[in-house]
């Protein structure tokens, strides 16, 4: 799968897709690769401040679960509650239907440090270079 | 996101962040310390393992550079796109198309898993019987030729140096299949508790062997096409030699999985043309291969009980409700006394099943509450249960709190968690 060239991605593996002063964030396909079958979802609720690199919530696989840490700082505008019905739609389209949060920027300066997809498409073949050492 | 392998374990000790998931050496499960309860590593380490007692204790971190060992299937495994782990030192396949739709094959149809990692120990001699009889907690007197017993391996203390299969081969021979991560361990305290007082040998044969088990309710029809031995009407914990696919082997009617199946021992230079031949055979039958993340979470539903989780050598038999493999009667055994010595004095906790109330997911290691708050214990295993559509697991809880029916709280993460205890296994398959 190819990573979105108008997004921006974390070391993480959450993406951002920014639209004005909202963010939107899921978690890459890499991320959903390595967990499995995703199980469960944990969101924060509407209104909850995060700082960036804070853990956001959860996902959970039928093996692991792992920690969502918010990419920027902001506040929660939506959460994608479908998921909680159908936390497979992470395994199936990571990139699409399966955002987990938008979130109301506090500080959009904080973007530059994000990666854009060339970049973490970089990082990523750096950790396969390193896992196949 | 963190996702779970130790390479980011390790990144994340260099860049020194205040939490951190490990891979338990004997775990598929990641496990969440916080750094301030590890000692401080300055050094890159091409491999690092934890052990976490499942008691409060010290973390000990074990650092090698050791190279994974690998069966004869590794390269077969990577070339089917299979997602590799580290388990117990052996590079192993965790899943190929995913472990809820492996798992699912094996209930409802067939799955083949790549078992060579377990390990065989050969024991022939005349006292060979003797020394099985010394060293394991189960009556190997009442096996007869081609007929296998799941039983304990026991310290003096009668907890588990590990659990087992106990194969008679016929008089004076005995194959006992072990766990991967324990074949070493195994075979050095079995060779050095009965040195010297049993005229036998004890071989650690484990590379002399790959093991394939096909599982599940297609599995006889699958692996009937390979042989003519009469494998229908091979008992359950029963075996027989005899050719699969022109290929020397032993075939055992056993499963880690709750379903009907197999188990084959052989040669490891046959590996590939065997599961290539049981894969392309079974597809058409909606047989799926399967790694060891489904090998786990079947197992599980089947309330079956792994070595580092539910038994090691901090647990007796009576504790893991598995006093049926422990026969006093059958004369004296390691572990025998202390053993007869709390059946007297009984029990304090028992490993009992878990269904969680809501959504919450329990795993290993999260922590058992009582009604104050209080830690009485850790999940043993804990997972989503695939078939059944349930969150289950396993606890040790104290016994007056293990009848079905009694409400139990789990820790997770930040939440307290409802669970009620259920009879096990969680799954038995229709007969």
């Amino acid at each position: 799968m190819s990573y979105p060239s108008d997004y921006r991605y974390t070391q993480e593996h959450e993406w951002v897709r920014l639209e004005g002063n909202v963010a939107t964030v899921g978690i890459t396909d890499y991320a959903q690769h390595e967990l499995g079958d995703v199980v469960y979802v944990d969101l924060p609720k509407v209104g909850a401040k995060l700082n960036a690199g804070e853990s956001l919530g959860t996902v959970e696989s039928v093996k692991a679960v792992s920690d969502i840490y918010a990419p920027l700082s902001g506040e929660v505008a939506e959460v994608n509650s479908a998921l909680s019905e159908t936390p497979e739609t992470i395994n199936k389209d990571p990139h699409g239907k399966a955002w987990l949060i938008k979130l109301k920027l506090a500080n959009s300066s904080e973007v530059s440090k994000l990666m854009d997809a060339a970049a973490y498409e970089a990082f990523l073949a750096g950790k396969q270079k390193e896992a196949s050492a | 996101m963190s996702p779970p392998n130790m390479k980011t374990a390790r990144s994340r000790f260099s860049y020194g962040a205040s939490q951190t998931e490990f891979l338990l050496a004997d775990s598929l499960f990641p496990v969440r310390l916080s750094l301030t309860s590890l000692p401080s590593l300055t050094t890159f380490f091409r491999d690092v393992s934890l052990h976490l007692p499942l008691e409060s204790g010290p973390f000990v971190i074990e650092a090698t550079t050791t190279q994974l060992r690998k069966t004869a299937l590794n390269s077969t495994h990577r070339r089917l796109g299979a997602k590799m782990v580290n388990f117990g030192g052996w590079d192993m396949p965790v899943e190929y198309s995913g472990i809820v739709s492996e798992h699912l094959a094996t209930r409802t149809a067939a799955g083949l898993f790549d078992v060579s990692h377990m390990g065989e120990i050969e024991v022939r001699g005349p006292q060979a019987l003797d020394w099985v009889q010394f060293v394991t907690c189960n009556d190997a007197a009442k096996l007869v030729d081609g007929q296998a017993q799941y039983s304990g391996l026991m310290t003096s203390a009668g907890t588990f140096v590990d659990d087992l299969l106990v194969h008679k081969i016929s008089d004076g021979h005995y194959l006992l299949c072990v766990n991967a991560s324990n074949q070493d361990k195994d075979f050095e305290y079995i060779r050095d508790v009965g040195r010297g007082r049993f005229k036998a040998q004890v071989e650690n044969a484990g590379e002399r062997y790959s093991q394939l088990a096909i599982q599940g309710p297609k599995a006889l029809g699958i692996l009937t096409r390979f042989t003519r031995q009469p494998i229908a009407a091979l008992k359950y914990y029963h075996f027989l030699h005899g050719e699969v696919d022109r290929v020397d082997a032993l075939i055992a009617r056993t499963g880690y999985t709750g379903e009907d199946g197999f188990e084959i021992y052989f040669a490891p230079e046959h590996s590939e043309k065997l599961w290539n031949a049981l894969l392309d055979a079974g597809k058409s039958e909606g047989l799926l291969p399967c790694g060891l993340g489904a090998r786990n979470t079947l197992r599980l539903e089947a309330g079956m009980s792994l070595y580092g989780h539910e038994i090691d050598d901090t647990t007796t038999v009576w504790e893991a409700n598995l006093g049926w493999i422990c026969k006093m009667g059958k004369g004296d055994f390691l572990g025998r006394s202390a053993l007869q010595a709390q059946k007297e004095s009984g029990i304090h906790r028992i490993l009992a099943g878990f269904e969680m109330q809501d959504r919450l997911i329990a795993r290993d290691g999260y922590p058992l509450l009582v009604a104050d708050g209080q830690k009485t214990g850790r999940v043993t295993s804990g997972s989503p249960a695939p078939f059944l559509k349930k969150n289950v697991g396993m606890a040790y809880v104290p016994v007056e709190s293990s009848a079905p029916g009694t409400h139990i709280r789990i820790g997770i993460r930040s939440q307290e968690a409802s669970a009620k205890i259920v009879p096990l296994p969680f799954y038995k398959r229709p007969r």
